[in-house]
């Protein structure tokens, strides 16, 4: 049964069950068995996605835990834990038949109840709150079904049951009474997916072996997954280059990957992201003067050049972004505006918001901050920004931070003007968008909040009513409104998505390239026939 | 003063020493800007105010400073150096884990620039106007001069892209397999470059000193009537001459291990190598205060205790040290 977006968007009333092997695209001759060594700089804290968002936990932890769905490039979603699943009519409930036989790494067998228990964990303690919020109740009739009870009904729901949204936890270890936040067994857990964890060398290495009573049989095909954290780009660089790893997630950085692109030996793919959603963009402080006022932040706009951005700076590589929900979303709204480069326009803007140009040629000084270490996507860009605003009278001040904790204070203490920033969709708006924009989501100390202080009634209530729509097609609608709302207002500059790409050994099969990439299971992934 | 007296003292004094290194690493290290609490909750992708408050609370951030201090004094008095706010483990297993390579990487960088500097430093002295002292002292110069982390980038750039016969990162293969002979062959092989990178710098200043040390000793009177007696010219130099000349070397050793150890944390941070450097680097930058002040202090620890070390071997090595208290 092939899905449509629309029927993903909407999924109510859908009973779905299809093999396992759907993922299956490329059929050239797997091979069993092999080691596949990944590099990263990203540093886990620990190995729980559910208690842990971030890249650097999901990558390993989709690996050791199973989620009840996952998803193909495509938006559709397919059985996983959950061997199929029904949205009840209403859309108020949602029922998950668990594969019969699937155990633990401990041997212990996957049951409803831990379903509920890992629904329950996440709604209690993950930092994306509105992916279970709407859950009421979850209901275990049978130790093979789970029904998700909604206070309302949760388009976004299927998705938040994928990839490291919602990986399935066992109740008898992480249920023992212990404050799961700061569990032991996070650093080294019995998982359900198909990769067990061998070692956990925190800051270094985690080595991850295959669970030879993975529940979907003859997965996975390699026998041990190793990922090294290594700090340093170029050294990873070097690494890829030498053969001595075979696989590098979340690469933006443009130089590296013109480089890359030129091997032979290597395949360079900007698939496996759609879901991620990754925006690089600069941020408003709307609550100050003059970026309190609607049009200075326009004329802003307009002098910006986002193309030069994307094509000089990022070297082509990236492309460019304009609309809050990332543009390979379906919920992306392609009448957004995009603010093309108006130098004039953008003065006469300013000239008529009452900030006209001093003996020095300057209208006012501005801030604009990046986060450290974020390379050319931040600092380079706020280094571009210093010299093109000043063709609009603007002066700006660059202004470094030392680390991320400094940046992260002041950004969400709304110590600053203009800040670079990097935030991701996951997946559906619900869980990526709407934080950014709810005027609910105003916490001060609260990075990733609505720091930029934006408060628009209309955008409040389009979004509101976007959570809980079920018709597809009306939810849509509401998304595109609100694009166009936030287009205009524009507390946010949207620059660019980031430009992510998997570098990766090209005997290696199956490379992920589903809207989660590398952050779902990779039992599929396999060594070539040499 | 006997041995034992003298190592009691020393020991006090050490102690003394720690416990100042932790008072006032723990106010410098808390004069930071930046709040741990944002750090994990940026690592968790936003965190909710509770769950910040919760974070606090958890690692009894919302205390008062002095009273964070007595509770941490406390718990290292019994041998606790508390939780890594990151990784949520114990430091001292997070230590534990790095400390070795550590060491391994500081001896290794000792052994090289003491033997070769030393070699270096007496065939310059042989001739001290010669060519070879020449070529000797400028290779040591530049070798000092050199920013630590630079050699390792050059080092880098030739050694595993030019001519790339090294790897670039770890301690270890990643796909390693094999008894414990190819596991000692492979670990040395990955510790060449960053051992190497680090001598370089000291490997100068040993080479500068036994030079200086053996053109002075090479001039005096029983090194004359050594060579008088017929002695052949390798075992002037190497049995009378450089016992001699190595005095000044061993002190020098013990002085320069605080700042091996800190070399060592910059070498580490370029080749990967899985010692303390890296995670003391991440430290600072998480605001991870139990992990970083639990570096310090073991960094610290290993400082007195070479220290120590080095004031002993000298009055074994010179036996009028022995006697000179007295």
């Amino acid at each position: 049964m092939k899905l449509t977006r629309r029927d993903i968007l909407g999924s109510a009333g859908a009973l779905l069950v299809a093999p396992n092997f759907a993922f299956e695209a490329q059929a050239a001759e797997p091979q069993m068995g092999g080691t596949m060594v990944m590099v990263s700089t990203q540093v886990p804290r620990h190995l729980n996605p559910a208690v842990q968002s971030g890249i650097a936990t999901a990558i390993p932890g989709t690996q050791i835990f199973a989620s009840p769905l996952r998803y193909d490039a495509d938006w559709t979603p397919h059985p996983y834990l959950a061997e199929s699943w029904k949205v009840a009519d209403d859309a108020l409930s949602v029922t998950l038949n668990l594969v019969k036989g699937a155990k633990f790494h401990d041997g212990k067998p996957i049951t409803s109840e831990d379903v509920k228990f890992s629904i329950e964990t996440i709604k209690a303690h993950h930092p994306f709150k509105t992916m279970f919020e709407p859950v009421s109740s979850v209901e275990t009739p049978d130790e093979h079904t789970a029904v998700i009870h909604l206070a309302h009904p949760h388009p976004a729901l299927l998705l938040c049951l994928s990839g490291a949204l919602c990986p399935i936890i066992p109740k008898h270890v992480f249920g023992d009474g212990q404050d799961i936040m700061n569990h032991p067994a996070n650093s080294n857990p019995v998982g359900s997916g198909p990769f067990k964890i061998a070692e956990f060398k925190a800051g270094q290495q985690i080595v991850l072996e295959k669970n030879p009573d993975f529940f979907i049989k003859g997965r996975p095909y390699l026998d041990k997954i190793v990922i090294r954290i290594v700090p340093d780009l170029s050294s990873i660089i070097l690494a890829v280059e030498g053969g001595q790893a075979d696989f590098l997630p979340f690469l933006a950085e443009s130089q590296s990957i013109i480089r890359l692109q030129k091997s032979d030996r290597l395949g360079v793919t900007d698939k496996g992201y759609a879901a991620v959603g990754p925006i690089n963009w600069l941020a408003f402080n709307t609550a100050k003067p003059p970026l309190d006022n609607k049009a200075v932040r326009q004329a802003i706009g307009y002098a910006i050049d986002r193309n030069f951005i994307t094509k000089a700076l990022l070297r082509g590589i990236a492309k460019p972004q304009r609309s809050p929900i990332i543009e390979s979303s379906p919920f992306f709204n392609p009448k957004m505006p995009s603010y093309g480069l108006d130098l004039n326009k953008a003065n006469a803007m300013l000239d008529q918001a009452g900030h006209k140009k001093g003996p020095d040629g300057m209208r006012f000084k501005l801030t604009v901050d990046y986060i450290p270490g974020g390379g050319e996507e931040q600092e380079g860009i706020a280094q571009y920004l210093k010299s093109q605003l000043k063709k609009a009278g603007i002066d700006i001040e660059v202004r470094a931070s030392p680390d991320f904790p400094t940046w992260a204070k002041r950004i969400s203490n709304y110590d600053f003007d203009l800040t670079m920033d990097e935030v991701y969709n996951w997946g559906d708006p619900v869980i990526g968008v709407h934080r950014t924009y709810l005027s609910s989501n105003i916490r001060k100390g609260v990075i990733w909040s609505n720091t930029q202080q934006y408060r628009n009634p209309k955008v409040d209530e389009l979004l509101n009513k976007a959570a809980v729509e079920k018709d597809p097609a009306k939810r849509k609608g509401f998304y595109d409104e609100f694009q166009m709302i936030v287009g205009d207002d524009l507390p946010i500059y949207w620059v660019n998505a980031l430009p992510y790409h998997t570098i990766y050994n090209k005997r290696l099969g199956n490379v992920p390239e589903s809207i989660w990439g590398s952050m779902q299971s990779m039992d599929e992934v396999y060594w070539k026939k040499a | 003063m006997g041995l034992t007296a003298y190592i009691v003292r020393r020991l006090i004094y050490g102690i003394i020493l720690l416990a100042g290194v932790l008072v006032l690493n723990f106010f410098l290290i808390h004069a930071a800007p930046g709040d741990p609490a944002e750090t994990i909750a940026g690592a968790m992708g936003g965190a909710t105010a509770e769950m910040l408050s919760g974070i606090r609370a958890a690692y009894g951030l919302d205390k008062p400073l002095l009273t964070q201090l007595a509770i941490y004094l406390g718990h290292v008095a019994h041998g606790d150096l508390g939780m890594s706010y990151y990784f949520n483990q114990p430091v001292i297993s997070l230590i534990a884990a790095r400390v070795g390579p550590t060491i391994l990487l500081v001896f290794a960088a000792q052994l090289i620039a003491i033997t070769v500097g030393v070699v270096m430093g007496v065939l310059a002295a042989r001739k001290p106007s010669g060519p070879l002292s020449a070529v000797i002292t400028v290779l040591s110069t530049v070798g000092y001069a050199a920013p630590v982390f630079w050699t390792g980038i050059m080092l880098i750039i030739l050694f595993a892209s030019i001519i790339p016969i090294f790897p670039v990162d770890g301690m270890t293969s990643a796909r390693f397999s094999g008894g414990f002979v190819a596991h000692v062959v492979d670990v040395l092989y990955h510790l060449a470059l960053p051992a190497f990178t680090l001598a370089i710098i000291f490997l100068a200043q040993y080479s500068r000193l036994s030079r200086a040390s053996m053109i002075d000793v090479l001039g005096a009177d029983y090194v004359r009537t050594a060579r008088a007696k017929g002695l052949s010219e390798t075992k002037v130099v190497f049995r009378h001459a450089l016992r001699n000349a190595v005095l000044p070397i061993i002190t020098v050793a013990g002085i320069q291990f605080g700042n091996l150890i800190s070399g060592a944390l910059l070498v580490e941070s370029v080749f990967n190598w899985p010692g303390m450097g890296r995670l003391a680097f991440d430290s600072v930058l998480r605001r991870d205060y139990p992990t970083l002040l639990g570096i310090l202090f073991f960094a610290a620890l290993m400082v007195v205790i070479a220290n120590l070390l080095t004031d002993l071997s000298y009055r074994f090595a010179d036996p009028r040290i022995r006697t000179g208290g007295r």
